[in-house]
């Protein structure tokens, strides 16, 4: 409980140690450090993002939307919103039960099913698609069953929600469980003992102390959802205006030469990154001033 | 007392089965939401491609995992993704370094800008990554004169990978160095020891578990990415085909076998790095508690 290092305002820390160490911060290996690694973002974040919008709108903002405006833009904004409203809600409620399992008790097997949750993180998106084809398509396991009773899942919209949904498991769960396992039970504890039943004790209690948790859970299933490529795309059979989300019909535009088509999509797809990170740094903050109080 | 008759055995065992079957159904409704859902969306899909796996003769398999093409994709892929996390584990403690301790104007926004390639869909990042250093690109152009092409060859693929594991590092550096006491580097240099001699000895030492934790985490990320690789490759095979995109493609060429073999040679390399990955944290976690 004691902390042990010395604390900032200790008067027999001899003053003069920290204001000789902060010019010495400020000499020419800092810069030469700082310079490097923003030179080092450059190449590889700032400039290639800057690129999506300079390269949509290099024939113009009447080009840029126009291009939006094509009926197999429309339809693949449609298609990837779809998939973020079936997988997220998904995921939302196997996380929030997962989390409730297995963040209070401590039982044998216990880091197993922690490991299994994250697993979709480790598998190759390509891998994914190709584990949904080999169960649903034509010559999977199910493929006889689903072709009787004439359902089509593999190159149509189940498969790729699937597909969504896979990538995007384990977010939810990782985010609310070290939440639930820092505020304990004392309160639910209470509520119980003063009579509220298991909803009102999760509705009421429960869930306002794990909601920014949960938030940030879904901000990034979401932003998985709406950006996943190599799962979906195996699965999807990539039809125009049929089974193309986003990201599809960007890399669709590409081959086809439409680069600023593809560019053009693009920066919605790169607008949702930025929204995203935006939002993940309010909820931080927010996290952070709880845990100051 | 340890002899026990079939009969026992079989008692012993069905009470046993009854009583899985009944923790099961007595069990709270979110372990059955949990379980139900982990079994049909991951545990499933899994069996069908180890089934799958299984109904080939071994030599079959065996043939097609060692095929020339396939062996020459393990080799670009491990090889360029192995490149990729070195630099990534490199300049990310670079990163992590100068964000926990030193000030510049938008240090906050550059913080930020970290989980982009988290954020940002991998078609996205391949597209623009692609146009950016191909020979008319802006980054791609200053590299032509020296005859040196980027996109659509291996350099861009490890690029696209570097990109992609770029946030793994620096995330995982970043808590340990900011929690790091400055006492001991002070210690270290009114003691006399050189600036390097201090980075070397003080600093590096107790990093090193998150770094390579960084670095291995990167590298699976880069192994199994798609996306970002198959916009920026020029997809020739033996030069800068990968192991993913051959799974692609023999997919999309209805040779199911073909894509099972490779798919579950990927999936145990992603097994075995999953526990170089949880040993790694655990030895961070011994040294941090030392």
């Amino acid at each position: 409980m004691i902390p042990l290092h010395h604390s900032p305002e200790n008067p027999s820390q001899p003053s003069s140690a920290p204001t000789r160490s902060k010019p010495q911060q400020r000499d020419w290996i800092s810069f030469l450090l700082i310079g490097l690694a923003l030179l080092f973002l450059s190449l590889l974040i700032y400039l290639p993002a800057l690129n999506v919008f300079v390269q949509a709108f290099s024939k113009g903002a009447g080009y840029f939307f126009a291009s939006l405006q094509k009926p197999a833009a429309l339809h693949a904004m449609r298609m990837t919103l779809s998939l973020a409203a079936v997988a997220v809600p998904l995921n939302v409620i196997f996380g929030l039960c997962t989390a409730m399992a297995l963040a209070r008790k401590r039982f044998l097997g216990r880091t197993f099913l922690l490991s299994l949750i994250d697993l979709p993180f480790s598998i190759s998106p390509v891998v994914v698609g190709l584990m949904i084809v080999l169960l649903y398509g034509r010559q999977g396991w199910f493929g006889d069953v689903l072709a009787a009773n004439n359902i089509k899942i593999v190159f149509a919209f189940p498969a790729m929600a699937l597909a969504t949904a896979f990538v995007s498991m384990p977010f939810v769960a990782r985010e609310v469980i070290p939440v639930l396992e820092e505020i304990g039970t004392d309160q639910e504890e209470a509520a119980e003992t003063l009579g509220a039943n298991s909803w009102q004790v999760f509705f009421r209690v429960t869930l306002p102390s794990i909601r920014w948790g949960l938030l940030y859970g879904i901000l990034l299933t979401n932003a998985r959802s709406m950006g996943e490529f190599g799962a979906v795309s195996v699965v999807s059979g990539n039809i125009i205006g049929k089974t193309q989300s986003l990201p599809l019909y960007v890399e669709q535009e590409y081959k086809e030469y439409n680069t600023e088509a593809a560019f053009a999509a693009s920066v919605l797809l790169a607008l949702l990154a930025v929204a995203t990170l935006i939002i993940k740094e309010i909820l931080e903050r927010k996290t952070r001033v709880k845990d100051q109080e | 007392m340890t002899l026990s008759t079939p009969t026992q055995v079989r008692s012993v065992k069905r009470s046993f089965w009854k009583r899985v079957g009944q923790t099961f159904v007595n069990a709270p409704w979110n372990w059955i939401v949990m379980l139900g859902y982990l079994s049909v969306m991951l545990l499933l899909p899994l069996a069908a491609m180890f089934f799958k796996a299984l109904e080939l003769p071994l030599s079959e398999v065996w043939q097609i995992a060692t095929s020339p093409i396939a062996l020459s994709t393990y080799d670009v892929t491990f090889t360029t993704a192995f490149l990729s996390a070195l630099i990534g584990g490199v300049f990310g403690t670079l990163v992590a370094w100068v964000l926990v301790r030193y000030d510049f104007p938008l240090k906050r926004v550059v913080d930020a800008s970290i989980d982009l390639p988290f954020a940002l869909p991998t078609a996205v990042a391949g597209l623009t990554l692609a146009t950016l250093y191909s020979e008319k690109g802006w980054i791609g152009s200053l590299f032509a004169p020296f005859g040196i092409k980027i996109a659509f060859t291996r350099l861009g693929v490890a690029i696209a990978m570097t990109f992609i594991s770029l946030p793994f590092v620096v995330r995982t550096v970043q808590p340990v160095l900011s929690e790091m006491e400055k006492d001991i580097e002070e210690a270290a240099w009114s003691l006399g020891a050189s600036r390097f001699q201090t980075f070397w000895r003080v600093i590096l030492p107790p990093l090193l578990p998150s770094i390579l934790t960084g670095i291995a985490l990167g590298f699976s990320r880069a192994v199994g990415e798609y996306g970002s690789t198959v916009i920026i490759s020029s997809n020739t095979p033996f030069r800068d085909l990968i192991a993913p995109i051959l799974v692609f493609q023999r997919l999309e060429q209805y040779d199911y076998s073909g894509a099972t073999v490779i798919g579950v040679v990927m999936l145990l390399i992603s097994l075995l790095l999953l526990l170089l990955i949880n040993f790694l944290q655990a030895w961070g976690q011994r040294y941090n508690a030392r």
